[in-house]
């Protein structure tokens, strides 16, 4: 497969914690990578350092063979790595519909046409369309920080996806959103991400949806890579199950 | 889209209106509309940086640097020309917001309000200690004159000329920011209000579009400034610079409301109304009524006075 993205030998340290050290992984172009492992494990570290946020102590981070290391994240984003946040980042006081539109003029404003107007007909649609795909068309002209959690991640990610990047990163999808919901919206975002050409890394805390959305799973533990495989195999590992599932799942995952 | 295009529409309507009463108007009222666009323009500027989050206590620094840029390019360089002199004056405040954008861009909320302060505070220090400038007594601007034509300055009400070059001005500048609020560039603003997160994860940069937006509102302060010192006659520190002059611009941006460019406009008029008949009428406690007059838009209208209009329209649109 080929490598769309990779990190070689990151190290990261905040005063006495390793928050990465010596972490290497790699995401082929059309893979879907789980990353787990318990809190602190420095996961969101991990794409902190990816999408540019942090500077790795040492280390490189490759994109289609380039360096992006020393990029700052609207370059990178720039380039094609998007990314959605655990906690939801969207425009609060705005509508989705506007949520959307905003992310769209963004997208489209490379190519200096920033000066152009937002709403057109063809952006509208454009947006209506998305709102569509990501099943939240219901909530069009509701003011998007008054939604529940779950429809805000949906927004969160439709919003990453926008600028059709190579690259999504998506933290935590499915925490804070119900247990009878969240397996309904991981279908709905990878209904969208499988018509598109796009390798997906997500970090995750519940191994269900682990186990039935990743083609492959690393397990972060203090900072480093414990185990590093297919999903059947890392999250049968005894290692793994010790340091990040946690004996009690045992039994639900056999 | 037939809501943008009705903007236009109206502003169109609005600057015929107001060229073709102007002859008719009692002399008061010439004078008071010319002043309320001028400072609107002030205003406008404000609400551009406004719908991004950002507020100003400092923009009497480029409404001072435009008018003072207009009067010393009459006295000094012995410039007549209005439209000339207008252009010196936004030249003036367009090259330090220019240059100041650089290091405010980078600061919000109340750092971003005060900062600004201190510099408006900073040229009102050097103007006050200006000798040559005429210190805090400022000096007198001659008549200009409009493509060689001279009118005559014994006439009380503000010359038609000055008056339609006021219009046109704000014609196109509310124009060119309607234009600019719609588009991309100009939305950014919301976005940066609302999550500068977001924005940088979408790819753009926050930076640039504050200071896009910080440079247009210099050139709106210092166009404001320029129109203002040529309808006085005259410029002083006091009068341009100083914090209560600045203060005065956002109270006014409070009142008006950031829904639409039209806002700025009424709410000076409104202000430049207020103010005229509180002065008139209870000269003891006029700033007391100005006072009250903010307090009831805030707690009654909080999105200022547009509002107003913005509901009507709502009411229309659902019957």
């Amino acid at each position: 497969m080929n490598t769309a993205l990779e990190a070689v030998g990151i190290n990261k340290r905040f005063g006495a914690v390793s928050a990465a050290s010596n972490v290497n992984v790699s995401l082929g172009v059309n893979e879907v990578l789980g990353i787990i492992g318990a809190n602190g494990a420095g996961k969101t570290t991990f794409l902190n350092i990816v999408t540019g946020y942090l500077k790795p102590d040492s280390g490189v981070i490759r994109y289609r063979g380039r360096n992006i290391t020393a990029l700052e994240p609207r370059k990178i984003a720039r380039l094609g790595i998007h990314r959605s946040f655990q906690i939801p980042q969207i425009f609060p006081k705005l509508s989705v519909f506007d949520n959307i539109l905003i992310a769209l003029g963004i997208a489209g404003s490379g190519r200096n046409n920033g000066w152009r107007p937002l709403l057109t007909g063809d952006s509208g649609d454009a947006a209506d369309a998305i709102l569509v795909r990501y099943r939240i068309s219901d909530y069009r002209d509701r003011e998007a920080g008054l939604l529940p959690q779950g429809i805000r991640k949906l927004l969160d990610i439709a919003m990453a996806m926008v600028g059709s990047p190579n690259i999504l990163l998506l933290d935590e999808p499915s925490s804070g959103v119900s247990a009878d919901e969240k397996m309904l919206m991981m279908d709905t975002i990878m209904d969208v991400l499988g018509g598109s050409e796009v390798g997906v890394l997500f970090v995750e805390h519940d191994m269900e949806v682990v186990a039935h959305y990743a083609h492959r799973v690393v397990a972060f533990s203090d900072g480093k890579i414990v185990a590093d495989g297919l999903p059947e195999e890392v999250l049968n590992d005894s290692e793994v199950r010790g340091l990040v599932i946690g004996n009690e799942l045992r039994s639900e995952l056999n | 889209m037939t809501h943008q295009n009705r903007t236009v529409w109206c502003l169109t309507i609005a600057l015929i209106l107001l060229v073709a009463v102007q002859p008719v108007l009692p002399g008061w009222a010439v004078n008071m509309i010319a002043m309320s666009l001028s400072n609107g323009l002030v205003v406008l500027g404000l609400m551009v940086i406004m719908r991004a989050g950002l507020v100003s206590f400092g923009h009497g620094l480029y409404f001072g640097l435009g008018g003072y840029g207009t009067a010393l390019g009459a006295v000094f360089l012995g410039i007549t020309d209005a439209f000339v002199l207008v252009l010196l004056g936004i030249i003036a405040s367009t090259f330090v917001g220019f240059v100041l954008s650089f290091m405010i861009a980078r600061y919000r909320g109340i750092f971003f309000a005060l900062l600004n302060l201190a510099f408006s505070m900073l040229l009102f220090g050097i103007l006050v200690n200006s000798i040559v400038l005429g210190s805090t007594d400022g000096f007198s601007v001659p008549v200009p004159s409009y493509f060689g034509y001279v009118p005559s300055s014994a006439e009380t009400r503000v010359s038609f000329l000055l008056y339609g070059m006021i219009c046109l001005l704000v014609y196109v500048s509310t124009l060119a920011v309607h234009r600019y609020l719609n588009s991309t560039m100009g939305y950014i603003g919301e976005a940066i209000r609302e999550n500068e997160v977001r924005v940088d994860y979408l790819g753009a940069s926050v930076k640039q579009a504050i200071m896009v937006k910080y440079i247009i509102s210099a050139i709106l302060a210092g166009m404001g400034g320029a129109c203002t010192v040529l309808l006085i006659g005259h410029v002083t520190p006091e009068d341009t610079v100083y914090w209560t002059r600045s203060g005065e611009f956002v109270f006014v941006a409070i009142l008006s409301g950031t829904g639409n460019v039209a806002a700025p406009f009424i709410g000076s008029a409104m202000f430049e109304l207020v103010r005229t008949y509180a002065l008139q009428y209870a000269p003891e406690v006029w700033q007391m009524l100005l006072g009250a007059t903010l307090l009831l838009v805030i707690m009654f209208l909080p999105s200022g006075l547009w509002s107003l209009i913005r509901s009507h329209d709502r009411k229309r649109e659902q019957t």
